[in-house]
């Protein structure tokens, strides 16, 4: 009996090890290049070691009655007439339920530091008069750090590509430029069909709707050229619907914007 | 009260075609009608395997060059719905429920035996009609999830008949289960109470329950479409003032439900496998009754789960990643409830319980990767990518459909009184479940480094993992193969099955295999133990 136990420990303490060993160390997952990656990832490693505790002890446990309790040649009659057992239901309705409900709270604070329970609102200082309604996206937390200005941006998508307007720069492009280390405010509007606005690398996405403006905070981390990918089923050419975004150090970004932007009207 | 008129007396047996030829009638008897779900919903499974086979060969090279843009979202439409609509849907519910039900409760038929014929007779037409819409002006191409405007502004032909197809194939679910909850309830044999029914019956209770509630809500939504497509009223057209987010809403209030819908019964059928070939006694028989009342009441509030990404406020974002994510508790119930009922039997490893076996692997991947996408944070990088299509392939593929192959090695004797070739069913199964984690396990990868899903052209870096995802796609198709030929070889030289092969306790076994049109010779037995293994003295072979 006691070396039954011995067993049990060992084998629960493998699985727990194997689980940790892969959550820390395989990273299924591409660069993080936003304020937001680092908080999915922790998120997603912690899912990844409880998801593989989970899957590795019920496969033990599967495989080992297969073997263990295989049927027999010299064998004859049924197993044990074993109905059920009150305690061990309680505890895998209780165990389960408090795993579900800490990582729903653990979610819901993760979702919080990443901006997620913020008020809507695209802060343009041209729109302050206009009291357009906001249906959804996914706001950015008031962090002290970004103290710079805000970058706002209009987004419109089309079949099949998206445009970028910069209001302070009078200008439209079909490239996403953005400085390294500020926050980015998009409003994004469809002129057809649903489409989406997801960037793997920084671990956000938010459908753009017609006839619904939507709304999408960032604040991007690390320069370089990252896929725009849209997500959202929109036609025959949806696969091909990519754009770029290019996260570059400020001097850099300025020098494009000024190149592009128009002098006559500003606002 | 029960029927009055006993149905095969009231109609004229003389009448009803006897032999193969009765599979082809109107035939009013739920043995038949469940075999014609199950053969009509294989044909459909062939063609929506085939449509699979399309994709993942134009997902082989990153390039759009096996078939054009517009024809590849035709594909994955129709292998979507065909897959749902007609082959996981009639037949762990028409198929199984139809053949099993009235052995479990203890009757002659159904309650509603002409119902049942119209049920099943809806099918066959509307699937044609569906695969047929290619030929008119191309099948619809907006998903089999029909987004607006999407849906309103691809070829209306298509879209047109994919709604009046989905709408009849709504309209035999509703009537199957109208059936089953009335059966269940009113033609129980005298005597047998509701907690001594086989556990498919719960499953089947609490699936119908579903049906009837939910589904009606996807058929006026369809309507809604169908109206905005052909009259231009502006319901979810967003030029006209609509909202194409209440669709979204509207779709899913069933769509949701309709993944219970197709693994609930999955759920009642392994909890018949399992204890006879284990030879114990399912465990914790009350729970399992009380989980999937659980997942019936949770599955109808979780459906915004879909939409973290679409129109949906912060708040209503976070009610249903709690709400999605206690599902996981009556649900994780059943699968430990399973492995307990494994635990100390005296298992036979055969087809049966290897598929059985594989189904538990498969959906407890599943179900992780589910409590994982009902998180917010988490769902907003992977919603929309190749991560939810291996998810829900985990749950209906690697579930049900291992459930439905283990449900036809297991009930194959009393169908046609052969046994199955074991050898053939052990390779069937090693192929399959081979090919199908080869096929879906590297997709989570693809979806989380960047790969959106329903494209037909990605970024070249991802070649390599999507040509491994098509290899396991080929040796699915491939596991077919010794299926089939299995099927028929047994059917027709099989060794004989007797009238119990598995000495089980369910009341379809305690008749003649095939059983006869009355289903028993004499009155129904009165099984008030189900699953009394190790309990009475079973006579062994």
């Amino acid at each position: 009996m006691l070396n039954k136990k011995i067993y049990l420990i060992l084998i629960i303490s493998f699985v727990f090890a194997i689980s940790f060993w892969i959550g820390f160390n395989v990273n299924l997952l591409p660069a993080e290049a936003s304020i937001n990656a680092p908080i999915y990832d922790e998120l997603f490693k912690i899912l990844f070691i409880i998801g593989l505790i989970i899957f590795i002890g019920m496969t033990i446990a599967v495989i080992y009655s297969l073997f263990k309790f295989r049927k027999r040649n010299d064998q004859i009659g049924d197993g044990i007439a074993l109905e059920g057992n009150l305690s061990l239901e309680i505890v895998w309705t209780i165990i389960p339920s408090i795993i579900v409900l800490l990582i729903g709270l653990y979610s819901y604070n993760i979702y919080d530091r990443m901006g997620g329970m913020k008020e809507l609102n695209h802060n343009h200082e041209m729109m302050s008069s206009n009291t357009e309604k906001i249906w959804a996206g996914i706001s950015q937390n008031s962090d002290n750090e970004i103290k710079k200005n805000n970058l706002s941006i209009e987004v419109s998508a089309m079949q099949f590509a998206f445009l970028f307007n910069y209001p302070k720069g009078n200008f439209i492009s079909g490239e996403l430029h953005v400085p390294v280390d500020q926050k980015v405010s998009m409003k994004m509007e469809s002129k057809d069909v649903i489409h989406a606005f997801w960037v793997p690398e920084f671990r956000i996405k938010q459908d753009i709707i017609p006839g619904q403006p939507t709304v999408l905070n960032f604040t991007p981390t690390k320069v370089g050229k990252y896929p725009i990918i849209c997500a959202e089923l929109c036609g025959p050419y949806h696969g091909g619907m990519r754009a770029s975004i290019i996260v570059e150090e400020e001097s850099d970004y300025k020098d494009w914007f000024n190149k592009n932007k128009k002098t006559e009207v500003n606002l | 009260m029960t029927i009055s008129i006993d149905p095969q007396k009231a109609n004229n047996e003389s009448l009803q075609p006897k032999g193969w030829l009765r599979y082809f009638s109107f035939s009013l008897d739920h043995k038949v009608i469940g075999i014609q779900y199950l053969v009509c919903g294989f044909l459909f499974y062939l063609i929506g395997g085939t449509l699979a086979s399309a994709i993942r060969i134009e997902l082989a090279s990153p390039m759009s060059d096996f078939m054009p843009r517009d024809v590849y979202n035709q594909v994955l439409t129709l292998h979507g719905t065909i897959m749902i609509f007609l082959w996981i849907v009639p037949v762990v519910n028409g198929a199984f429920g139809n053949y099993l039900i009235p052995f479990y409760v203890g009757a002659r038929d159904m309650a509603f035996p002409r119902l049942n014929a119209v049920a099943f007779w809806l099918i066959p037409p509307s699937g044609l009609m569906l695969v047929a819409s290619y030929f008119v002006e191309g099948a619809a191409q907006a998903g089999w999830t029909a987004y607006p405007p999407l849906s309103i502004t691809t070829p209306q032909s298509g879209q047109i008949i994919w709604i009046m197809s989905v709408l009849l194939l709504g309209g035999s679910s509703i009537f199957g289960g109208i059936n089953f909850i009335a059966t269940i309830i009113k033609l129980r044999r005298p005597g047998l109470k509701l907690m001594q029914l086989p556990m498919y019956c719960w499953a089947m209770l609490g699936t119908s329950l579903l049906v009837v509630l939910s589904t009606p809500v996807l058929a006026g939504t369809l309507i809604l479409l169908s109206f905005d497509i052909i009259a231009n009223t502006g319901f979810f057209n967003p030029v006209l003032g609509g909202n194409v987010v209440v669709y979204q809403h509207l779709f899913w209030f069933y769509s949701h439900p309709a993944v219970y819908i197709m693994v609930l019964p999955a759920f009642g059928l392994v909890s018949e496998i399992l204890p006879v070939h284990a030879r114990k006694p399912l465990f914790g028989y009350t729970t399992m009754v009380f989980s999937i009342m659980g997942i019936v009441v949770l599955g109808l509030v979780v459906w915004a789960h879909h939409m973290f990404t679409s129109g949906t406020p912060p708040w209503m974002r976070l009610f249903f990643t709690i709400a999605t994510a206690f599902i996981a508790v009556p649900t994780g119930i059943k699968f430990f409830n399973w492995v307990a009922t494994l635990w100390g039997g005296r298992i036979s490893i055969n087809s049966a319980m290897l598929f059985s076996c594989g189904f538990i692997i498969n959906f407890v991947f599943g179900g992780i990767t589910g409590v994982a996408l009902a998180q917010v944070p988490f769902d907003i990088h992977v919603h929309d990518t190749y991560f939810v299509v291996a998810h829900f392939h985990y749950i209906v593929y690697g579930g049900t459909v291992f459930i439905i192959f283990s449900s036809i090695y297991h009930w194959f004797p009393k169908v046609t009184g052969k046994m199955l070739n074991e050898k053939l069913g052990i390779l069937h199964f090693i192929i399959t479940f081979i090919g199908f984690n080869l096929c879906f396990a590297p997709q989570h990868w693809l979806g989380l480094n960047g790969m959106p899903r329903r494209v037909a052209e990605y970024d070249p870096q991802f070649q390599f993992v999507n040509q491994i995802s098509s290899l396991g796609a080929l040796l699915m198709a491939i596991s077919t193969i010794p299926f089939l030929i299995n099927v028929f070889l047994s059917a027709k030289n099989g060794k004989n099955a007797g009238d119990n092969p598995w000495n089980a306790l369910t009341p379809e076994w305690l008749t003649s295999s095939p059983p006869p049109v009355e289903n028993w010779e004499g009155a129904a037995p009165l099984v008030e133990e189900p699953y009394g293994y190790g309990k009475k003295f079973v006579e062994q072979k």
